[in-house]
């Protein structure tokens, strides 16, 4: 969900319109890049500090989590590499049963990368970290020569205080919980696909990068300990994270495939390509197992949000086949759903 | 979605497996000849919904597991070369071949890119004037006309620098070699409704009329297929033995006439091996001798040593529909896709992968 900001680049580009090894050096030109950009644009009073780490002060139980963002192309339709890393790093934390707060930023840029390029991309960093409430607190700038990177990879790190009422644990599934998914799959990595391979369809699917910590806190808030687990089923998809928790937990996961919401261009993609909606990546959906006798309103709760329009319960945990997941399929057969042995790779016919 | 989710729709799937259950009254041993075939059998769970008195038989038309290994070798071998950029379709980047799979060989620094369609190969050949682009054409007489079409664009632009690696394969070959192995169990044949699409249904009637079993020109989608096996059936159950057309909404009796001129233009009929199988008589296509300055296996000098295949695969029995994957010993234990002993194992259409992915718990042991 890009937010569209026609902001010029006001970095002094003193006669570089795109980033040189210079700009890694830590010299001038270093500081030149991060005073107009960086720092004046992620302002906070921490930050400001520009000491070598932040300073923070965190009541009670922390969670952390780290992630780094590689995607070609950097723009993509729905969004781009810069909201990805926040995004990213605020849902890893919401699935804690976090409250996201502070972030670190680091980029790795391949020489070459446009300066107007890289302006956009904190643009929508600071864009997206607005929404989500979290502060860049510290950072880092690295620039590699060309052809050792693929224009800019970014890592981000977050921290967040565990919300009270939150009681998120694998441990904590039994049989009966129902899992709901919180919106229609697979749209991210169709998406970026589609662009790779130059496909278009009637409508243009778009990424569906978001932070998903309103959602997340909310259903905490209202149901507390209900609330059993939360995962994100970026790469790997949802086929993925099931099957995972399933074999982890040594317990039973039956879903049906006519539950699972999928958006019919993004099905239609998936069958030209040879894909799976089930093993494609999601960049703004979660799964959450619930105590079965909230799962309804949670559902319903989620879908008041834009976010989560297309919650659906997809299925329970069973007594039963342990360690496996078995989907219903359309038509009323069941196979397992089990863990992909790499990436997907588009077939011959 | 338009003309695929009405061969889906769940009313229709009970109907024709309530009717398949009431026509049926014997055993009978069915072969899927398609790849396609049985990865939508497995993934929509479909064989636990047959009568048991159907054994669905899943045949050798996978075409990355019957691409031998030493061509395999042979890709990694050109993409390798310096100059080379090797293009290929996904599902061949995994396949072991001797000593390494293309992926391995791509990790190592070999040039090697994943295309949607052979003319792209084309294009980067004509961007890439100063390196050789040589195009895997891998599959069967579906994928023939694509390939041989990046020929005609290859010769129409002038472009010199591009070439293929064929290894193409035909399916009434196939059809006639597993009819014609002494411990034959198929009884009937849903055929590709693909390669049909392309080559029609001529093929057919001579091996119908000396091998005496039906065979139906046959779908993908789960409608299809069930009404492929009960056409099937309803001819085993009567004494019957024809050519039908269940796909008759894509299949046309003579099949695509621009796409078999193209493919004669580019090609030639010869024998091929088969990997699992051996060689099969006049089963594949090679490039005409006049072209063969777009046939990789001429233009370079590939001198590689023909390699053994793996001793505890047994690929050949699974791709003959003499035993099901997971009878082998190997199954799930010595042999998975992210470490294959044999090329069934690796593509999702291979017969192996599809029961490793999607094994039906009702009939197989879990897989860990």
């Amino acid at each position: 969900m890009s937010v569209k900001m026609n902001l010029n680049c006001p970095i002094p580009q003193l006669d570089f319109d795109r980033i040189t090894l210079g700009h890694g050096s830590g010299g001038v030109l270093t500081h030149k890049l991060l005073d107009s950009g960086v720092f004046d644009l992620l302002s906070n009073e921490i930050l400001d500090k520009k000491h070598d780490g932040a300073f923070l002060n965190l009541e009670g139980e922390v969670a952390m989590s780290t992630d780094s963002f590689v995607v070609n192309p950097v723009f993509f339709p729905g969004g781009d590499i810069g909201e990805l890393a926040i995004n990213g790093t605020v849902n890893d934390l919401a699935m804690c049963g976090a409250i996201p707060k502070y972030l670190s930023l680091a980029f790795i840029i391949e020489e070459g990368l446009l300066m107007q390029d890289f302006w956009n991309i904190l643009v929508s960093i600071k864009a997206a970290a607005e929404r989500a409430g979290v502060k860049v607190v510290t950072g880092d700038t690295k620039v590699v020569e060309r052809g050792k990177g693929d224009q800019i990879f970014i890592n981000t790190t977050g921290i967040g205080t565990i919300h009270p009422k939150a009681k998120i644990s694998d441990t904590h599934i039994k049989t009966g919980d129902k899992i709901i998914v919180s919106n229609s799959i697979a749209n991210h990595g169709i998406a970026i696909m589609s662009v790779r391979e130059g496909l278009e369809f009637e409508t243009e699917i778009l990424s569906d990068t978001c932070a998903l910590n309103e959602p997340v806190l909310q259903l905490i808030e209202n149901f507390a300990d209900g609330i059993h687990v939360m995962r994100d089923p970026t790469r790997g998809g949802l086929g993925t994270v099931l099957a995972e928790i399933a074999k982890d937990q040594k317990i039973g996961i039956d879903i049906a495939q006519t539950t699972i919401p999928v958006e019919e261009q993004v099905n239609g993609a998936c069958e030209l390509l040879g894909l799976d909606p089930l093993y494609v990546a999601n960049e703004g959906v979660f799964i959450t197992i619930v105590d079965g006798s909230i799962a309804n309103e949670v559902c319903e709760q989620l879908k008041v949000f834009d976010t989560c329009a297309k919650a659906s319960i997809i299925g329970e945990i069973v007594d039963d086949h342990k360690g496996q997941v078995i989907i219903q399929s359309a038509i009323g057969g069941r196979r397992v759903v089990n863990m992909l042995p790499g990436e997907q790779l588009p077939r011959i016919c | 979605m338009k003309f695929i989710s009405e061969y889906r729709e769940p009313e229709l799937v009970k109907k024709y497996l309530e009717r398949l259950h009431e026509v049926t009254t014997q055993e009978w041993t069915i072969m899927e000849v398609c790849g396609g075939q049985t990865h939508s059998l497995v993934k929509n769970g479909i064989l636990n919904l047959l009568p048991d008195k159907i054994r669905m038989v899943h045949g050798p038309g996978c075409p990355v597991c019957v691409t031998p290994l030493n061509l395999i070798d042979k890709a990694i071998y050109l993409a390798e070369e310096k100059n080379v950029i090797l293009c290929s379709f996904g599902d061949m980047l995994r396949v072991p071949g001797s000593k390494k799979s293309l992926l391995e060989a791509k990790a190592n620094g070999a040039d090697i890119r994943i295309l949607y369609s052979p003319l792209e190969a084309v294009e980067i050949a004509s961007n890439n004037p100063d390196r050789e682009v040589v195009f895997f054409a891998v599959g069967f007489e579906t994928t023939a006309p694509a390939n041989a079409l990046s020929v005609v664009h290859a010769i129409r632009g002038g472009i010199k620098n591009y070439s293929i690696l064929a290894s193409h394969v035909l399916v009434p070959p196939a059809i006639k070699a597993v009819l014609s192995d002494p411990e034959n169990l198929i009884q009937g044949f849903l055929a590709a409704g693909h390669v049909c699409t392309i080559m029609g249904m001529e093929d057919y009637y001579p091996i119908v009329k000396e091998h005496n079993v039906p065979i139906v020109a046959t779908g993908f989608e789960p409608v299809d297929l069930l009404q492929g096996i009960l056409m099937v059936v309803e001819q085993l159950e009567k004494g019957k033995a024809e050519v039908e057309n269940q796909y008759s909404r894509v299949v046309d009796r003579d099949g695509n006439k621009s796409a078999k001129d193209i493919i004669s233009k580019v090609f030639k009929v010869s024998d091929r091996d088969w990997r699992g199988i051996g060689e099969i008589p006049e089963s594949g296509y090679e490039i005409r001798q006049e072209l063969d300055m777009y046939d990789a296996d001429h233009k370079f000098e590939i001198n590689i040593a023909k390699a053994q295949e793996c001793q505890d695969c047994i690929a050949g029995d699974v791709l003959k529909g003499l035993k099901k994957p997971h009878e082998c010993p190997q199954f799930g234990k010595g042999c998975t896709p992210l470490n294959p002993l044999g090329a069934p194992m690796v593509s999702s259409e291979g017969a192996c992968a599809a029961y490793y992915h999607f094994a039906n718990v009702e009939f197989e042991e879990p897989v860990s």
